[in-house]
């Protein structure tokens, strides 16, 4: 257990962004708290509402007013994509991009951020699974007898993400906005080692793609905090039934990753024996090994 | 028509969704969006309910608010068979009675561990959770001894009550909040026997039992 919580040691994990919190949940002028690769850190918003964060302080305990011009010793912080990121090390200069957050019409929105008893890899690679589907969004995501994983494509590209192509799945209800079951194409991409992304269909215009992802923050190797952000095509459903859509999806989702042994993600080939349909996993774990992630894993032994 | 202000992921909520299912009533749910709206705090909500908490039952204007109550409601209203909540038989009543107010000991703790560690409410996780044990130990004492007896159930008849549905969601989602069942084999028995009731119904973190093995 103490290693499990022990603030984290791994250089590449350190340098990285890291979600803590929705930029919309934050009250001005107080202080929040949470956990971040083991350790606690604080964040509010100043008088110009720009995110402040800082290594948590005992003396400032959370919910404490607090004078953000007073805060000297700051963590680099970014709000993007309705969140706010932070890192203890030196992250890159930007975060990956969504291209679709910029468009006008989109609906774009932190759904709910949810804590899981889970590391932050085997979190993202259940968001790339269309295997459970049929089993564990039963009705929603996908119905017995499609259970098929077609053949898909997944390669890693110029900019370094792993991305998997051509994921069709029949869907009875892809979208809140969707009326009837369809085949739906997904595209599943993984930008940053900790947040997975899918493209798929927009029911009400199937021209253009629903963009959802995880942002996971790992509290420790193994607690997460995943959060939901929805960058949708719907202009029929509230900005609340689109959370709790996404939050019911979830809800599902979580028993399945908290009941997997052991919760942080093995990377050896030969760890957890994988089928075809899970070629964009074996993508992913051995993309992590080549990045040197040791943080929320369980490496190749050497 | 019925009308349920509820919460998806709520497990209080889901003990009247469970219940309406078995009853086969039908009903409309109005979804509350506790998080992270913290819609049940909301001046508009607080109309339908000054305690700002989830369920609240509209029965075609007759409105009824907390969980078990609701339940109570349901039973009396639309229960011909009066199984669900035993009122002809005092001892039966007394003892479903009796495990409700448990159950409201399970929402404390299980259910409190579950928000502390899902939805980051502020509670004392180590009481909490062993809080949740001592509790789950007494049910589990409970349900083995009335196994012996022949008895299915928390109340000792042939048939469910509603003090079941009062406990199932606490205890079948316990491991969200870092309760495990694994000490606990009467306590899972009941478990799958409670999914066995026709009407059931799961709701997200519940899955339906495996198939009866032949």
């Amino acid at each position: 257990m103490a290693r499990v919580a022990s603030p984290c040691t791994d250089p590449v994990v350190l340098d990285m962004w890291h979600p803590i919190s929705a930029a919309a949940e934050i009250k001005p002028g107080r202080v929040h708290t949470t956990r971040l690769l083991g350790s606690p850190v604080s964040y509010t918003l100043d008088g110009d509402g720009q995110p402040v964060v800082w290594r948590a302080d005992p003396a400032l305990r959370p919910g404490m007013p607090v004078d953000a011009a007073r805060i000297t010793e700051r963590l680099p912080v970014i709000d993007r994509f309705c969140f706010i990121w932070t890192s203890y090390g030196d992250p890159p200069d930007r975060l990956f991009s969504i291209p679709e957050f910029d468009e006008s019409d989109r609906r774009t929105f932190a759904a709910a951020s949810i804590g899981v008893h889970t590391s932050a890899p085997r979190a993202v690679e259940n968001f790339l699974d269309m295997g459970h589907f049929p089993y564990v969004h039963t009705g929603i995501l996908g119905v017995e007898p499609h259970t098929e994983v077609v053949e898909y494509d997944v390669d890693i590209t110029e900019d370094n993400e792993v991305l998997a192509t051509r994921c069709l799945f029949y869907q009875p209800l892809a979208a809140l906005a969707a009326t009837k079951g369809q085949m739906t194409e997904y595209t599943y991409r993984v930008p940053h080692p900790y947040v997975a992304m899918l493209y798929k269909t927009a029911p009400p215009d199937p021209s253009r793609l629903d963009a959802i992802a995880i942002f996971v923050q790992a509290v420790t190797e193994e607690q997460i905090v995943a959060h939901n952000f929805l960058c949708m095509v719907d202009h029929t459903n509230t900005d609340s039934e689109l959370k709790i859509f996404q939050q019911k999806i979830f809800g599902q989702d979580k028993p399945i990753i908290e009941n997997q042994m052991p919760r942080r993600l093995p990377l050896a080939p030969r760890a957890e024996t994988p089928i075809r349909a899970d070629k964009s996993s074996i993508t992913y774990r051995r993309w992590l090994s080549d990045l040197g992630i040791t943080y929320g894993v369980v490496p190749e032994a050497a | 028509m019925i009308k349920l202000y509820n919460y998806e992921l709520s497990a209080n909520c889901y003990k009247q969704r469970l219940f309406l299912s078995i009853l086969g009533l039908d009903y409309e749910a109005v979804t509350i969006e506790f998080f992270p709206g913290m819609e049940h705090k909301s001046e508009a909500f607080l109309e339908i309910n000054p305690l700002g908490h989830i369920p609240v039952l509209d029965d075609d204007g007759f409105m009824v608010r907390d969980a078990h109550a609701i339940l109570i409601y349901l039973a009396a209203r639309y229960d011909p068979s009066g199984r669900w909540y035993p009122t002809s038989d005092p001892e039966l009543l007394a003892k479903t009675a009796q495990w409700l107010l448990f159950c409201e000991g399970t929402t404390s703790t299980a259910s409190a561990a579950r928000l502390h560690d899902s939805l980051h409410y502020d509670f004392d996780i180590d009481a909490v959770r062993a809080g949740a044990h001592r509790l789950f130990r007494v049910a589990d004492e409970h349900l083995w001894f009335a196994e012996q007896e022949g008895y299915d159930w928390l109340v000792p008849t042939d048939h469910p009550t509603i003090a079941d549905l009062a406990l199932f969601p606490d205890v079948i989602l316990s491991e969200e909040g870092g309760v495990s069942r694994q000490d606990y084999p009467a306590l899972h028995r009941w478990t799958d026997r409670v999914k066995r009731i026709d009407g059931f119904t799961p709701m997200p973190g519940v899955f339906f039992a495996a198939p009866a093995r032949a």
